[in-house]
């Protein structure tokens, strides 16, 4: 028995192992992949029912998605040292852009985020979304930790410039996205409770200033977050709708492409920013539940990465892209459920949309690269 | 900074960085609790209601337009009001095959095929279960055609709505406007979920400044719906709430007649009392009919509206700018009263003409002959040119300039209604500015010569001569001129009436001064050498006024201008411009005849025929 037990180890040690090796050559994380890969196969899926059952969409997605995982790709090959000597060029390009935006950008929908290059048009607010992380890391780098108060405010220059300037644009979603990356540098570096605590309380404090330099649409947003009722014409009507479709799914749904809501147009971007509804109302709570342990195994995997860096940048920068990514999918469910206001984040790598996907993956890209390229060191 | 230059630990520093990590872990595990608490919550505690609402019925929320306000005006007559109509309505969801369900509409008469392509348009543009307006008025006829192939026609339906109706037709045009289809561009400058249900929205006149009075507010039930769109049961949520009706200022009979006087001539008439900035009539011709864009209607009609060369779109009494010719000369002598302290006694001799110092040009009078000795009295009485290009050589254009915009030319009056033009009243700084070529930038003694009768670069629209006359007519008091004086509650009755708005009075050294030019312009109308005096011929009461011809086109130095020989588009503009009574005005009027010739011949008897309706009702 010992020696069959024995004999299967090994095969399987040496299959698993060319597997790794093969891995390991590509600095891939495995685990990592096949979390991202089972999301975006779940995403296809629910994708193809709030689409319409259009398999065009369905193409443009995957080729999206193909793009995304080359970028991934070609990011992990990345060592860790190079990437930290180009976060300031990147930071500082990225924050130029910002500024050429909003001086000559273009205007799609009512905001100004896009740049056009001739040929092809991109947004610098997603550049940022990896370029203030980065910054912030390599910032803090070489200095002893915890911070102190001056380097704390160098830091909160390095993460609220880009923020106020994407707000600006207006895209509140995307600003918010930014500077939780930062902030989440910061603390992971080891910033004290008490100073935790001023910082949340002055944080508290500002809201009316934030609400002072919110839009029209932004603040009425706000308002029928605590009661859609109130306009159910107007923007309470994406609420009352994704709640009814999520309520209506129960516990195992309403089955694959039969959920009603989206069907017949009542849950308006439902292959976009309210995709969660289409899951909750198709395939119920179970449905959700599974996304979420997807979700938080790929989060709880960046987490172990940014646990075993070798070094400050890799772990600070480690650690932001993983409860950075923690914020997106929660703050889209949180939207999508009623329970925060519409700040118009998507769930990522489930809805239809290109431009963020890249970054998201290339942010993967990043954790790979820091488990893949750790130095043997001598136990 | 010590800190900074000390060892980093990086053991230490290891180690507080997993728990920070632990720690964000938990974190997230505790905010995605609360989402799966919130889940959980609409899945299995709210699943029943929620599925309700879903499964089988669906909760259709269906928006109730309310009714528009009313508009009045001074004395109670409705000039704007809402119809019943029986309207043709589609609901995309309902139709099988939308392409065929049109076509056989066309071919039963009840849609237009020129409409098709727009149509078509608009019904994809709306969700599937909101209903779109094919037809907005249905005529008995169609409605017993529609109603014998209903069967044939599944998704689409007669509905009686309230359409807007404007009794007078195009007598109201211009000044009400008229409320229109919304598009793109309405729904940019406004709330959409305000228009909710509603089609239309005011495009042009009150009907579009006073748009959020008029509107009222939306409300809307909620409808249980079948999984075929049929609504099960309503359960009214929140009333709309109907919008207020406004009282205007205009006094539509008044306008009517304006609107008869002038006949099929262009041109603009606006009436403003004198005591509170209330415009009286607001007309200006040709107009068109509003009921028709209220209505719908189709592109080939729409066109030829615009095609029409009389252009009976455009606002003449707004947007139309005229050399006010003569009628600003009482304004040139009370300025020169005011800057020159002129004696307004003292004569001038008109020989027919006037020449600038070293030069030979001749600036001609009206009346070749010349007026021989004139005082300032007689020479707004008589008209006379030369009088008044050489008190404007005297005044210089600067000064001119700046008297006359105190009268409100030159700028927009800020009349309740948009889409208002300024005029233009020149000066050296405004040329500066209003021409790239260095050599047009310099101002030119001659073009302050002509600036004296009102001619070269100055305009200023038949609302501004109204204003200005009326200032002339309050002795400086003014009042920014409205056309809506109040709004009313619809349920109450109660009415708000809307502040007077009194502007900075334009104030002179002596009132005397007032009292002059008054007597001159009583003697344009009354004495035996006024201009106009032939149109006030067998008036029952005393009024002033002053008739003013705008060039169109400039007469070469020798030669005679006879009315008759010219083609009707070279004609002169005639202008007029009065107020009555002569003693306490309470009617300032202006009328502006396009090419119309004489000011006095053509365009004073219109005048005159409005203050006669309006003096007829006048109790001293």
């Amino acid at each position: 028995m010992n020696e069959i037990g024995d004999l299967n180890t090994s095969t399987s040690d040496r299959t698993l192992g060319f597997a790794a090796r093969v891995m390991r050559g590509l600095h891939v994380d495995g685990p990592l992949l096949v979390g991202l890969l089972l999301v975006c196969g779940l995403g296809m899926v629910v994708l193809y029912s709030a689409g319409g059952q259009d398999s065009a969409l369905i193409v443009r997605q995957v080729t999206r998605l193909a793009v995304a995982m080359g970028a991934m790709l070609l990011v992990a090959q990345v060592p860790t040292n190079y990437l930290r000597m180009w976060a300031p060029w990147l930071f500082l390009a990225g924050t130029a852009l910002l500024v050429a935006v909003l001086v000559g950008g273009q205007i799609g929908k009512g905001a100004q985020r896009w740049l056009n290059l001739g040929f092809f048009r991109f947004q610098p607010s997603e550049l940022m979304k990896l370029g203030v992380p980065m910054m912030a890391a390599w910032f803090l780098h070489r200095r002893r930790l915890p911070p102190s108060l001056m380097e704390l405010l160098v830091l909160a220059v390095i993460v609220f410039v880009p923020t106020v300037l994407i707000a600006r644009q207006p895209d509140l979603g995307t600003s918010l996205l930014i500077a939780s990356s930062g902030i989440f540098v910061v603390l992971l570096a080891g910033l004290r409770f008490r100073m935790m605590f001023t910082m949340a309380a002055m944080a508290l404090g500002a809201l009316p200033l934030l609400w002072h330099f919110m839009r029209d649409y932004q603040r009425q947003r706000v308002l029928t977050l605590l009661n859609p009722e109130s306009d159910p014409l107007g923007s309470g009507y994406h609420i009352i709708q994704s709640k009814i479709a999520i309520g209506s799914g129960g516990v195992f749904g309403k089955g694959w492409l039969n959920g009603s809501q989206a069907k017949l147009e009542f849950l308006p971007e439902s292959s976009t920013d309210f995709i969660f509804a289409v899951l909750g109302e198709e395939f119920g709570l179970m449905g959700q539940l599974v996304l979420i342990m997807l979700y938080l195994f790929i989060t709880a995997r960046g987490l172990y990465i940014a646990s075993q860096g070798q070094d400050t940048f890799s772990r600070l920068l480690a650690g932001s892209i993983s409860l950075t990514f923690f914020v997106y999918f929660f703050v889209n469910m949180g939207m999508v459920s009623g329970l925060l206001p519409v700040v118009g984040v998507p769930l990522p790598l489930v809805s239809y949309g290109g431009t963020s996907m890249v970054t998201l993956m290339a942010g993967f890209g990043i954790l790979m690269s820091i488990q893949t390229h750790r130095k043997l060191l001598p136990q | 900074m010590i800190g900074n230059m000390a060892l980093k630990d990086h053991w230490r520093e290891q180690r507080m960085f997993v728990s920070r990590v632990i720690l964000g872990g938990v974190l997230a595990l505790v905010l995605m609790g609360i989402v799966l608490a919130r889940l959980i919550n609409l899945q299995v505690t709210n699943y029943e209601h929620f599925s309700a609402l879903s499964q089988g019925n669906h909760v259709r929320i269906e928006p109730l337009p309310p009714t528009r306000g009313l508009i009045y005006d001074r004395n109670g007559e409705i000039i704007a009001q809402n119809l019943p109509a029986y309207q043709l309505e589609l609901t995309r969801e309902g139709v099988k095959d939308l392409d065929d369900t049109l076509n056989r509409l066309v071919s039963v008469g009840l849609v237009k095929e020129a409409d098709l392509e727009r149509l078509t348009g608009l019904i994809l543009s709306r969700r599937k279960f909101e209903p779109v307006t094919l037809n907005y008025r249905m005529n008995d006829q169609e409605v017993a055609r529609f109603a014998v192939r209903r069967q044939e026609f599944t998704g689409v339906d007669i509905r009686a709505r309230l359409i807007r109706q404007y009794p007078f037709g195009e007598i109201t045009s211009h000044v009400v406007g008229y409320v229109s289809s919304i598009n793109e561009a309405d729904l940019r400058r406004s709330d959409p979920s305000a228009y909710a249900g509603t089609n239309q929205i005011g495009k042009l006149g009150i009907e579009r400044a006073h748009e959020s009075d008029l509107l009222g507010k939306v409300g809307y039930q909620q409808n249980l719906v079948n999984a075929q769109g049929r609504a099960l049961q309503h359960t009214p949520q929140q009333p709309p709430v109907a919008g207020d009706d406004l009282i205007s200022t205009l006094d539509i009979n008044l306008q009517q007649i304006a609107h008869e006087a002038m006949g099929d001539r262009r041109g603009a008439v606006v009436a403003i009392d004198p005591r509170n900035g209330d415009v009286l009539v607001f007309a200006s011709t040709p107009a068109f009919d509003p009921n028709h864009f209220a209505e719908g209607f189709s592109r080939s009609q729409y066109n030829s509206l615009q095609n029409d060369p009389g252009i009976p779109l455009f606002n003449r009494a707004l947007r139309g700018q005229y050399p006010p010719g003569s009628t600003v000369k009482p304004i040139i002598a009370l300025a020169s009263l005011q800057y020159l302290k002129e004696n307004p006694r003292k004569k001038h001799f008109c020989p027919g003409y006037f020449t600038l110092p070293d030069s030979t040009h001749r600036y001609r009078d009206w009346k070749k002959e010349g007026h021989g000795q004139v005082d300032m009295i007689e020479a707004i009485a008589e008209s006379c040119d030369v009088f008044f290009y050489e008190i404007a050589v005297e005044l210089g254009i600067d000064n001119l300039h700046d008297f006359l915009i105190t009268f409100g030319l030159g700028s927009i009056s800020g009349i309740d209604i948009p889409g208002e033009k300024p005029g233009l009243i020149p000066s050296r700084a405004w040329k500066k500015t209003a021409f790239n070529k260095r050599q047009d930038q310099s101002w030119y003694p001659g073009e302050t010569v002509i600036a004296g009768i009102g001619q070269g670069y100055m305009l200023a629209t038949p609302l501004q001569l109204a204003e200005a006359t009326a200032i002339i007519a309050a002795k400086g008091k003014r009042y920014r001129p409205r056309l809506v004086a109040g709004t009313r509650d619809p349920l109450t009755g109660e009415v708000s009436e809307l502040p007077l708005e009194e502007l900075p009075p334009v104030i002179v050294d002596d009132p005397y001064y007032w009292t002059i030019i008054a007597k001159a312009m009583e003697d344009v109308l009354h004495s035996p050498r006024g201009t106009a005096r032939g149109s006030a011929e067998g008036a029952s009461y005393r009024y002033a006024g002053k008739s003013g011809t705008a060039q169109v086109f400039s007469v070469a130095q020798d030669e005679e201008y006879e009315v008759e020989d010219v083609p009707e588009h070279l004609r002169h503009h005639a202008l007029f411009v009065a107020y009555a009574p002569a003693e306490n005005p309470e009617i300032a009027i202006a009328v502006v005849v396009e090419h119309g010739g004489g000011g006095s011949t053509s365009a004073a008897p219109v005048a005159r025929k409005v203050l006669d309706a309006y003096m007829q009702n006048y109790k001293p």
